[in-house]
C-alpha cells in the first residue's frame, strides 16, 4: 500500500465533491458517448417515416454522431421507438431493451409511443414507459425531423450531465418476476388514464 | 369478343367504365338472376347499391352457391376479395356475413350476404374448400367477431394473440378500451414469449413434428400452449 501512503482517502460521495480527475474523466467519457450514440430504430408506424427522413441527407442524423443505425440491439446505445406499440409487440420491445448493453437510453418518438396518442383502444399500449424506462419524449404526430433532432440534442445534454460516481444511472430494470411489470399496476393504470378527446368516448360506456 | 387491342373477353361484350351510377337500382349483375334460376329458393333478396349487386342468401347453401359461381364457365368468380362480418344495432338481424367475389374473366363483382337473425348461432359454412385464400380472412372474422366457419381447417385467432381472453373486439358490446384494466392487459401481453414464433398448435400440425426435440413433443402432447 506504499502507493497510497501519504494520499488522503477520497470518500467517493457523488453528491458532495468529486476530484478534478474524476470530473474531467466524466466529461471526456460523456463527450465521447454523447457524440457517438448509435440508435436502434424500432419503427412501427408513420413516425418511422419521419425518422428515416431525419436520417437521410437533408437533416442528416450523422451530424450528431449517429453515424450508424444499429439494427442489432447488442450494438446499440439508444432505442428510438417511433410509432405505436400494440400489446402484441410489448414483449418484443421489452426483450430488445433488455438485450441492449449498458449504457443505454431510450427516446419515445411521437404521441403514440409516448402516450398511446389517438389510439386509446383495446390493442395499443398507452405509452411505452409502462414497459421500459424512457429518457426523452418527443411530442408530435408525427414529430418533424427538427423535433426529433431537438430530442436527440436533449438526450445528448442529459448524457453530458451523467457522473460515473452516480451508480444509479446504470441500474438495470428489474421487472417483477411474476407479473413482469417494472412499475406497480396502479401506476400503469394511472398513466393510462384517458385524457383529451378520448375522455368523451361514448362507446366505452356500453 | 375481341377489342381493338386484341384482348379476348370471354364474357362477350367489351367492358366499359360505368358512368352516372345511381344510388339504388341500375344494372343488375347477371349472376344474381343466374343464381336464382339455378338454385330456386336460395336467394332471399337482391339489392343494387351504387352499381354493385348484393345477393342475400340462405345460410345453409352458401358453400354450394359459391362453388357453383367459382366453377361455372359463365361466371367464373375466381377471386375472393374479402370475407367479413358486420354487426348492426338491429334487434332482428344483428349480424351479417359478407363475401366479396370478383370474376376477372367476366369483369364482374358480386357481394354475397348471409343474415344471422337474433338468437341464431354465429355459424356459416367456410368457403375454404373453394378459395384457399379464405383461410386467413375467415380467421380474421373469427378473431374480430367470433363468427364460426364450419369446415375451416384451422380456426384460430390471427390478429390478437392466442391467449387473448377479453372477447371479440369488433362486437358492439365490446368496450373500446377492452374489458381488463391497462395493467392487467399489459401483464398478459408481457407474459407472451416473443421468441415463440410458432404456437404449440401450429407445431403440432407441422410436418416437422417428428424432428422436434423430445421434450417439446412431450409438452405439445400434454396440450401446452405458448405464452402463459
Amino acid at each position: 500500500m506504499g502507493l497510497t501512503k501519504g494520499l488522503t482517502t477520497v470518500s467517493y460521495q457523488p453528491q458532495s465533491q468529486e476530484g478534478w480527475i474524476a470530473t474531467k474523466l466524466d466529461f471526456l467519457v460523456n463527450w465521447g458517448r454523447a457524440n457517438s450514440l448509435w440508435p436502434m430504430p424500432f419503427g412501427t408506424a408513420c413516425c418511422a417515416i419521419e425518422f428515416m427522413a431525419t436520417a437521410a441527407s437533408r437533416f442528416d442524423l450523422a451530424r450528431f454522431g449517429m453515424e450508424r443505425m444499429s439494427f442489432s440491439p447488442r450494438q446499440a446505445d439508444v432505442l428510438i421507438c417511433a410509432g405505436r406499440v400494440p400489446f402484441k409487440l410489448a414483449p418484443v420491445i421489452r426483450r430488445i431493451w433488455l438485450q441492449m448493453p449498458q449504457p443505454k437510453w431510450c427516446i419515445s418518438m411521437g404521441a403514440c409511443a409516448s402516450s398511446g396518442g389517438m389510439f386509446d383502444n383495446y390493442a395499443v399500449v398507452q405509452g411505452i414507459d409502462t414497459i421500459i424506462p424512457v429518457d426523452v419524449y418527443v411530442p408530435g404526430c408525427p414529430p418533424r425531423p427538427e423535433g426529433l433532432l431537438y430530442g436527440i440534442r436533449m438526450l445528448q445534454a442529459k448524457v453530458m450531465r451523467e457522473r460515473m460516481g452516480d451508480a444509479a444511472i446504470r441500474d438495470e430494470m428489474e421487472p417483477d418476476p411474476s407479473s413482469r411489470l417494472y412499475i406497480p399496476p396502479p401506476v400503469i393504470d394511472e398513466l393510462s388514464e384517458p385524457f383529451g378527446n378520448s375522455v368523451q368516448q361514448t362507446r366505452s360506456g356500453l | 369478343m375481341t377489342d381493338a387491342s386484341g384482348i379476348v373477353y370471354p364474357g362477350g361484350a367489351t367492358p366499359t367504365t360505368p358512368v352516372a351510377v345511381p344510388h339504388r337500382g341500375g344494372p343488375v349483375n347477371p349472376s344474381a338472376a343466374a343464381i336464382a334460376t339455378r338454385f330456386p329458393g336460395f336467394v332471399q333478396r337482391v339489392d343494387v347499391v351504387w352499381g354493385e349487386t348484393t345477393v342475400v342468401l340462405d345460410n345453409k347453401h352458401v358453400l354450394e352457391v359459391v362453388r357453383w359461381l367459382h366453377d361455372d364457365p359463365d361466371h367464373r368468380y375466381d377471386y375472393l376479395c374479402d370475407v367479413t362480418g358486420v354487426e348492426f344495432r338491429d334487434a332482428q338481424v344483428p349480424f351479417e356475413v359478407v363475401w366479396h367475389l370478383r370474376s376477372l374473366p367476366h369483369r364482374r363483382f358480386l357481394r354475397l350476404k348471409v343474415e344471422l337473425p337474433k338468437g341464431a348461432p354465429l355459424e356459416v359454412d367456410s368457403v375454404w374448400p373453394v378459395y384457399k385464400s379464405a383461410d386467413w380472412l375467415e380467421r380474421e372474422a373469427f378473431d374480430m367477431f367470433g363468427l364460426r366457419f364450419r369446415g375451416h381447417p384451422d380456426l384460430r385467432r390471427i390478429l390478437m394473440w392466442e391467449q387473448y381472453r377479453e372477447g371479440f373486439p369488433l362486437r358492439k358490446d365490446f368496450p373500446l378500451r377492452g374489458r381488463f384494466s391497462r395493467s392487467e392487459q399489459l401483464r398478459q401481453a408481457l407474459a407472451a414469449n416473443p421468441e415463440a414464433r410458432y404456437s404449440m398448435e401450429e407445431l403440432s400440425i407441422a410436418d416437422a413434428f417428428e424432428d422436434l426435440p423430445a421434450d417439446m413433443r412431450q409438452r405439445i402432447g400434454a396440450g401446452e400452449k405458448t405464452g402463459e
